[in-house]
């Protein structure tokens, strides 16, 4: 991630329907300086010109108003009008994906992105996409409503839960910005949102060849970690009495009975999958809910190889 | 008292005498003095006051939230409030000041106050019906509370389906009950409005000698009485879905959740309106009064009260273009945004052309009035530029949005019925309050209101979006001087609720007609008596029949 000062003035810009959404917001800016300056220069001079007791003009016999009242709706209007159609230009163009586009599916959930590139890899918020090449991302949610937004791009879509929605949009520009969840989606919706990387050709089909190592796997597991609300059971300031997760592979756990194992991968996958099955943790009573059918092959991997990176120093040393 | 250039402004203009009090009859404040007086009555003044209190509570309540959740924002990484606590405090924020404050502000103070004065009547059309309202008013948004006193809600003011109905986990459904409870007061406030309109003028006050101020209370109604009972509708679906899962909203039930937000925004965007023109309605008496002036193109600015009480219905899915609506439909929501624009600008033209040649003084109201004509063009323009699908699809959803709809509704509403208060305070307590404090505030609130919201434009822009309990650092120093404007703001609303309530017992008398102001109000006494007028008035004038005239020339449309 490039470097950022405290105060930006202007948001950087990674395609030219951003730098033509910038010139026309611009343009509009202008002519409303001009519809509006014109009237507070007004104001202060008549406060000033026509206060009671200064000696001015006041006939008001040749105010013709129909006219003026006409011409100060229309004149404006029209002027305005320019804005609808060049705004509604853009708009159209940026529904339309071309037919070459690459399709990016992306599914919003409480409180992460996930998205599928087509050729199969994927990956947990952040996002890597060529330059110079229409990207095309179908969105859908899985629970409330969403909405991604790149504001690097000047673009956003509404990720609605029962249907799916568009967004396409073709970078010129390689580099790092942000990307956000735009609709309320409750608790953690500041925190659902990640990086949009903008890469060259080269770059992105290596990213695909490595994508398994490249991806910060630590970050994305915890994602996933929270968004299936693990971490509501597990994480210090629970609620619910849950052994805590921090350091537990590779060390022994005691389960009811007395029995002794030690916690490898293959133990926290059937743990995960199926916590019934006759393997409680001493102490605990059963009130994990089974994962099997809930949480997909690669997002389970995602979330042991956290687990497995998961020391005792980053969260409470397990009791 | 203060010898401020009231005093001097009032001396030089009309001596005031003292009426005779001798076989007056008792002014409505003190008819009776009984607690049981105030809480039974059916003087729509007494109600008037009743809202007053009410409301500046819940302006209070909403102000603090504000307060809060401008003070978490002052650091990006949500170290003062977590994300929870952040949530609840914006939703509260809105809740209050949309449905408990903004929606009933103008309309049922000022309107039920003045608008029979306005027209001559003795009393509203239905006088038992007006305290009922104010009952199921106060009962509602008092429901609502029990959610905020049990722990809060963290859906925004505006309930989207289906965070609110399956997936909060707060106390989502008094906080529904009590919003809709509220919305049958707006709704009996708005039908007492139009009848009393239409049946009770006095002699001689035809359609076009009726204050723009009627005229646009007389829009609002019919926005009451045809936009509220959708919400009503939306909101018990929402009850539904939520106690019993009737899926209506929820795809998880065969639901829709778009169609929510069809329902909401039939409602919300002409709520807008609910806001708005009483605002206007009320800068629209100002104006000419301090120009001494009438007011320019009256007819004009009656028609477009109605006309934009018709257009807004039409529009409301311009917060909908990339909410999974239609491409069509988003062409067309554009389109008729646009077109509403047109009527609110005639207005903002029209009070400048009043100005123009009239005889001004720059009193307290006065200045209130230009704060607002200055905020209200900013908020209105940025509207137009998010009716620009292009444009909108960058900023939906971020600061861009906030400071505008802020514009529109502090800038504009709250500076009105600030301006409002001030301008029929002396009507409604027979007090005046101090003339320089009152330009203090009206100043403090104006520099204090744009240190608050203009770098809110700013950070919309770059894209910090709305509803974020936690930032990337690089906004950090435009919400510390949204932060540091807001601490200003703050002093800019205390300050007029200690003068205002200081001068209740220890301001100046106010004589009947303290600005020369033209309109039937002015014509008794301050406070009125309880029946409103001594002789019964006739309208034999022109409105607004100030001594600067304004010839309107025959090309005006009868
Ligand atoms: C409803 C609360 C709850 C949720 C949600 C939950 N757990 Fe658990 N989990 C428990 C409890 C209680 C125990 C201890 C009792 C037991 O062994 O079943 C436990 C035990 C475990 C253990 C064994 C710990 C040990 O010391 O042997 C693992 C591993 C684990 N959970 C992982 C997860 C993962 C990964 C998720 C998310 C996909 C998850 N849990 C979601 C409550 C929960
Ligand atoms: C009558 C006055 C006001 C009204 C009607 C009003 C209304 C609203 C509404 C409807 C929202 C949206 C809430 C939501 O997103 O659910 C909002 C948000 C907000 N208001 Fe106000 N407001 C008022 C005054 C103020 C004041 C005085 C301040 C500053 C001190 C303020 C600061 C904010 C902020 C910072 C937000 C954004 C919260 C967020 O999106 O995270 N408001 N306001
Ligand atoms: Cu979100
Ligand atoms: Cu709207």
């Amino acid at each position: 991630m490039q470097e950022r000062s405290a105060l930006e003035l202007w948001p950087a810009s990674a395609s030219s329907v951003a730098v033509e959404a910038d010139y026309l917001i611009l343009a509009f800016t202008v002519l409303t300086l001009l519809l509006t300056v014109p009237v507070f220069l007004a104001i202060s001079y008549f406060a000033v010109r026509y206060r009671e007791g200064v000696d001015a003009d006041r006939d008001t016999s040749n105010q013709r108003s129909f006219l003026i009242e006409i011409s100060w709706m229309l004149i404006p209007f029209l002027l305005t009008l320019i804005f609808f159609v060049w705004g509604a230009r853009i708009f159209v163009e940026s529904k339309n994906p071309p037919p070459d586009a690459m399709t990016v599916e992306a599914i919003g959930r409480q409180w992460m992105w996930k998205y599928q590139h087509p050729t199969g890899q994927s990956e947990i918020n952040d996002l890597h996409v060529p330059i110079d090449q229409p990207i095309h991302i179908r969105l859908t949610s899985q629970d409330v409503i969403h909405a991604f937004y790149l504001p690097a791009l000047r673009i956003q879509m509404g990720v609605v839960p029962g249907r799916t929605t568009d967004l396409w949009f073709k970078a010129n520009r390689t580099g790092t910005y942000r990307l956000y969840c735009s609709e309320y989606c409750g608790t953690d919706h500041s925190l659902m949102g990640g990086n949009l990387t903008i890469m060259t050709q080269g770059e992105y089909q290596e990213w695909l060849t490595h994508s398994g190592a490249q991806q910060s796997a630590p970050a994305a597991g915890r994602a996933l970690y929270e968004s299936y609300g693990c971490a509501s059971c597990h994480d210090p300031g629970a609620t619910v009495k849950a052994p805590r997760l921090a350091g537990l592979y590779g060390s022994q756990v005691e389960l009811e009975g007395g029995r002794k194992i030690v916690a490898d991968e293959e133990y926290l996958r059937a743990r995960i999958l199926n916590p019934n099955e006759n393997r409680l943790a001493a102490g605990y009573k059963q009130i994990m809910p089974s994962f099997a059918g809930v949480i997909p092959a690669d997002d389970l991997a995602r979330i042991v190889d956290y687990l497995k990176a998961y020391h005792s120093t980053e969260g409470e040393a397990r009791p | 008292m203060t010898a401020g250039s009231i005093d001097a402004g009032l001396s030089g203009r009309d001596p005031h005498t003292p009426e005779s009090t001798l076989d007056r009859p008792r002014d409505y404040l003190h008819a009776q003095s009984t607690l049981r007086s105030w809480f039974l009555t059916t003087d729509h003044k007494r109600i008037a006051i009743l809202y007053l209190t009410s409301i500046t509570l819940f302006f209070i309540i909403g102000a603090v939230a504000a307060g809060v959740v401008r003070l978490a924002l002052v650091v990006p990484n949500g170290a003062i409030l977590n994300n929870d606590n952040y949530n609840k405090a914006f939703t509260l924020h809105g809740v209050v000041m949309v449905w408990f404050f903004l929606i009933p502000s103008i309309p049922a103070t000022f309107g039920n106050f003045l608008i029979p004065l306005m027209i001559g009547a003795k009393d509203l059309a239905f006088p038992k019906l007006n305290l009922t309202s104010w009952y199921i008013f106060m009962a509602g948004a008092l429901f609502t509370m029990i959610s905020v006193v049990l722990g809060g809600i963290d859906t925004g003011w505006t309930f989207y389906a289906p965070l609110s109905t399956a997936f909060s986990n707060t106390w989502v459904l008094p906080a529904l009950i009590g919003v809709t409870i509220v919305g049958f007061s707006s709704i009996l406030t708005g039908l007492n409005f139009v009848v009393t309109i239409h049946t009770m003028r006095a002699p001689g006050m035809t359609w076009f000698r009726l204050p723009i101020f009627v005229w646009t209370h007389y829009a609002t109604s019919l926005i009451f009485l045809l936009a509220t009972p959708v919400i009503t509708v939306a909101l018990i679906l929402l009850v539904a879905e939520r106690a019993f899962h009737v899926g209506v909203f929820d795809p998880a039930y065969g639901g829709d959740p778009v169609l929510f937000q069809h329902l909401f925004w039939f409602y919300s965007h002409p709520a807008v309106y609910i806001m708005v023109l009483p605002g206007m309605g009320v800068i629209s008496e100002i104006v000419p009064a301090f120009a001494q002036k009438k007011l320019f193109g009256y007819k004009f600015v009656a028609y477009a009260a109605i006309g934009l009480a018709s257009v807004t219905f039409f529009v409301w899915g311009h917060h909908m273009f990339v909410n999974g609506q239609s491409d069509l439909a988003s062409l067309v929501f554009s389109g008729l945004s646009f077109a509403v624009a047109v009527p609110s600008a005639v207005k903002v033209y029209n009070w400048t052309a009043t100005i123009h040649k009239g005889s001004l003084r720059l009193d307290t109201p006065m200045l209130y009035a230009m704060g607002y004509i200055g905020l209200f063009v900013l908020g209105g323009l940025t509207g137009l530029f998010l009716a620009t699908l292009a444009i909108n699809q960058h900023i939906h959803a971020t600061y861009f949005v906030v400071a505008h709809f802020h514009y529109i509704m502090v800038g504009g509403t709250v500076l009105a019925f600030l301006g409002g208060l001030h301008f029929w305070w002396p009507k409604f307590t027979g007090r005046m309050y101090n003339e320089s404090w009152g330009r203090v505030s009206a100043l403090l609130i104006f520099i204090g209101f744009n240190v608050t919201f203009f770098p809110q434009f700013i950070l919309g822009y770059l894209g910090m979006p709305r509803r974020y309990a936690t930032y990337p650092a690089e906004f950090q120093l435009l919400n510390v001087l949204s932060s540091a404007g807001a601490t200003i703001l703050a002093a800019g609303y205390i300050f007029p609720m200690l003068y205002l309530v200081y001068s209740i017992w220890w301001g100046r008398r106010a004589p009947g007609n303290p600005w020369q102001a033209k309109g039937l109000e002015w014509e008794t006494t301050s406070p009125p008596p309880t029946l409103n007028f001594i002789t019964p008035p006739k309208v034999p004038n022109q409105p607004y029949d100030y001594p600067i005239k304004v010839t309107e020339t025959g090309g005006t449309p009868a």
